[in-house]
C-alpha cells in the first residue's frame, strides 16, 4: 500500500466557545512511530480520540489507510477498527473479566480462532508485557502499571497494523518502561507496525520515536508548534519546545506570574489606580 | 439532556437492540448466550429471596385486610377470590417490578455507568465490539425472561401468604382455598399479569441501560444516573400499569 497510514488535514475541534484543536495537520507513514507531545490539557488525548473515530471533528479531514473516517458510516468504521489497536491511558480493562479474558476479548469477539489457540495467543501476549501467570486475576487485583501493560497486550492481541498508545509508560518503573519501549520498537521495526504514542516521558519518546509533533500551550494551544524527526526536535529553535524536552520549570511557559499579574488574578479584575496593594 | 432528546435516545436504543437481536446474528455477530445466562442469574435468580419476602407479606396483609372487611358482611369465604384477582392482575407484577427495579435495574445502571466512566465502553467500541450487542442485549433478554418468571413465582407465594391467613384464622381447609382460587382466578387474569410484566421488563431494562450508558462526570454522575433510573423506571411502570389495566378493563 502506498501513501501515509494516517493523514490529518486542518483538524479543528471546538467544545462550545473553546477551541481545543486548531488546524492540526500531519501524516504518519507505514512503519513510523510518531510521538505526540505537549503539556497537560493541550489536546493530545482529544487528538487521539479523533484519529480513532471516537469523536467527530468540527471541521477538517482524517484519513486512516487512505480512507476518510470523519464521514464514514459506523459499520465501515468498525471494519477499519479491526486493523488497529488502542492502548488506553489507564488500561480501560473490563473489570468483570479476568486479565486473560480481557486479552482474549478481541480474539473471541472478532475472529473465529479456536479456543485453544486463543489461550495460546493470550499467553504469548502476556509474556510480551511480562505478565505471565496473571491470567486468572481480576483487573482490580493488580497494580495500575500492570493494568496498563494488560491494556497493551490486549491492544496487540489481533496483531494490528496500527497501534495507538496513550501514555504507555507513565507510572511504570524504569525497567518496565524500557521493556515497553523495546516492545514498541520490536513491533514497529520488525513487524512494520505503525505506532502513534502520546507521552510525557522524554527518554522514552526519543528512544522509540521516528517522527514527533508537539502541541503548544497557552496562546498556541491546539496547534502544532514543532514537527520533525527526533534530531530536528532536539535542535528546535522554539524556546517552548526546548523548555519541554529539557523539563525546565520556567521559560516561555511561565511558572510564576509577575507580582502585578498575580495581584490582578487574585482580585479577578485589574488593579485600581492610586490604590496601594 | 432535554426530554425530547431522552426520548430520541430511548427509541434509538430500542432500534439497536432489535438490530442486534435479529439482524446482527445473520451477519456473524451472534447473541452472547453465556452472558444472557450470567445476567439471568444476576438479574433474576438472585432476586428470588426478596421477591418471596415481598409477595408473602403482600399475600398475608391482603388476606388480613380482606378478611376484616368481608367478614362484616359475612363474606369471609370470598377472601381467596380477593387475593387471587388482586395478586394476579395488579399487585403481583407491580411489586415484583418494584423489587427488580430496586435491586437489579439500579445495579445495571451503576455497572454500565461505572464502565462508561472507566473508559470501558470506549475501549469496547475501539475493539470493534458494539456495546449494545455486548452489554445491553444480554441484560435485555435476561430481564425479559426473568421478570415474568419472577412474577409467576411471586403470584404463587402471594397466594400461599393468603392461605396462611385463611387456614389458620378463618378455618378454611386447604382444598377449599385452592378450589376458591381456581374458581376466582381466570386464565385471563394470569395472562394480563404476565403481559404487564413483559412490558415492565422492557421499560425497566431500557431505562436502566440508557441511564447507565449516558453517565458523564465520574462517581457523582453514576450516583445521579442510578437515582434517576430508579425514579424513572417506577414512574414509567406505574403509568404503563394504568394504561394496561385500562386496556384490559375496556377490551
Amino acid at each position: 500500500m502506498s501513501g501515509p497510514v494516517i493523514e490529518v488535514r486542518d483538524l479543528v475541534r471546538k467544545f462550545g466557545p473553546r477551541t481545543v484543536l486548531d488546524g492540526v495537520s500531519f501524516s504518519v507513514n507505514k512503519g513510523d512511530t510518531m510521538i505526540i507531545m505537549g503539556g497537560s490539557g493541550c489536546g493530545k488525548s482529544t487528538l487521539l480520540r479523533h484519529i480513532i473515530g471516537a469523536m467527530k471533528p468540527t471541521s477538517g479531514s482524517i484519513k486512516l489507510f487512505g480512507e476518510e473516517i470523519t464521514t464514514m458510516p459506523q459499520t465501515k468504521l468498525e471494519q477499519l477498527r479491526l486493523r488497529f489497536g488502542m492502548n488506553f491511558q489507564f488500561g480501560a480493562l473490563l473489570q468483570s473479566l479476568t486479565v486473560g479474558e480481557n486479552v482474549a476479548l478481541p480474539l473471541v469477539e472478532n475472529s473465529t480462532v479456536d479456543p485453544e489457540i486463543v489461550d495460546l495467543i493470550v499467553k504469548m501476549k502476556l509474556e510480551l508485557v511480562g505478565l505471565t501467570g496473571f491470567e486468572n486475576l481480576k483487573p482490580a487485583e493488580i497494580s495500575g502499571g500492570m493494568r496498563k501493560r494488560v491494556g497493551l497486550a490486549r491492544a496487540v492481541a489481533l496483531d494490528p497494523e496500527l497501534l495507538f498508545s496513550d501514555e504507555p509508560t507513565s507510572g511504570l518503573d524504569p525497567i518496565m518502561t524500557a521493556v515497553i519501549d523495546r516492545l514498541t520498537l520490536d513491533l514497529t521495526r520488525k513487524l512494520d507496525m505503525t505506532a502513534v504514542v502520546v507521552t510525557h516521558d522524554m527518554t522514552s519518546a526519543f528512544r522509540i520515536g521516528t517522527t514527533m509533533i508537539m502541541l503548544g500551550a497557552g496562546k498556541r494551544a491546539g496547534t502544532i508548534i514543532a514537527q520533525g524527526t527526533p534530531d530536528e526536535i532536539r535542535n528546535h529553535r522554539d524556546p517552548e519546545v526546548q523548555q519541554f524536552i529539557k523539563g525546565e520549570p520556567d521559560g516561555p511557559v511561565p511558572l510564576k506570574l509577575s507580582p502585578e499579574d498575580y495581584i490582578d488574578r487574585l482580585l479577578g479584575h485589574p488593579r485600581q489606580k492610586g490604590v496601594d496593594y | 439532556m432535554s426530554l425530547p432528546e431522552e426520548f430520541r435516545t430511548f427509541f434509538s436504543l430500542n432500534g439497536s437492540i432489535l438490530y442486534w437481536l435479529f439482524v446482527g446474528p445473520l451477519h456473524g455477530q451472534p447473541i452472547r448466550l453465556s452472558a444472557v445466562f450470567q445476567q439471568m442469574v444476576r438479574i433474576g435468580v438472585q432476586a428470588f429471596p426478596m421477591t418471596t419476602l415481598t409477595s408473602l407479606s403482600i399475600g398475608l396483609t391482603l388476606a388480613m385486610q380482606g378478611a376484616q372487611e368481608l367478614s362484616r358482611m359475612g363474606a369471609s369465604s370470598y377472601v381467596p377470590n380477593l387475593v387471587a384477582v388482586t395478586i394476579l392482575r395488579e399487585l403481583g407484577p407491580l411489586l415484583v417490578g418494584v423489587v427488580v427495579i430496586g435491586r437489579s435495574g439500579s445495579a445495571v445502571t451503576a455497572e454500565l455507568g461505572t464502565m462508561k466512566v472507566g473508559e470501558e465502553i470506549e475501549a469496547l467500541e475501539v475493539m470493534a465490539i458494539n456495546p449494545v450487542r455486548f452489554l445491553v442485549v444480554p441484560r435485555f433478554l435476561a430481564m425479559l425472561i426473568m421478570l415474568p418468571v419472577l412474577t409467576v413465582f411471586g403470584n404463587y407465594i402471594g397466594m400461599a401468604g393468603g392461605w396462611t391467613i385463611c387456614h389458620f384464622t378463618l378455618d378454611m381447609n386447604t382444598a377449599a382455598y385452592i378450589q376458591r382460587l381456581l374458581e376466582a382466578g381466570h386464565p385471563m387474569d394470569l395472562y394480563s399479569g404476565i403481559i404487564k410484566s413483559f412490558v415492565f421488563a422492557w421499560l425497566i431494562i431500557l431505562i436502566s441501560c440508557q441511564a447507565g450508558l449516558g453517565v458523564s462526570g465520574g462517581a457523582e454522575g453514576v450516583g445521579q444516573a442510578t437515582t434517576s433510573s430508579v425514579v424513572t423506571s417506577i414512574l414509567a411502570m406505574l403509568v404503563a400499569n394504568a394504561i394496561l389495566t385500562a386496556l384490559f378493563f375496556f377490551l
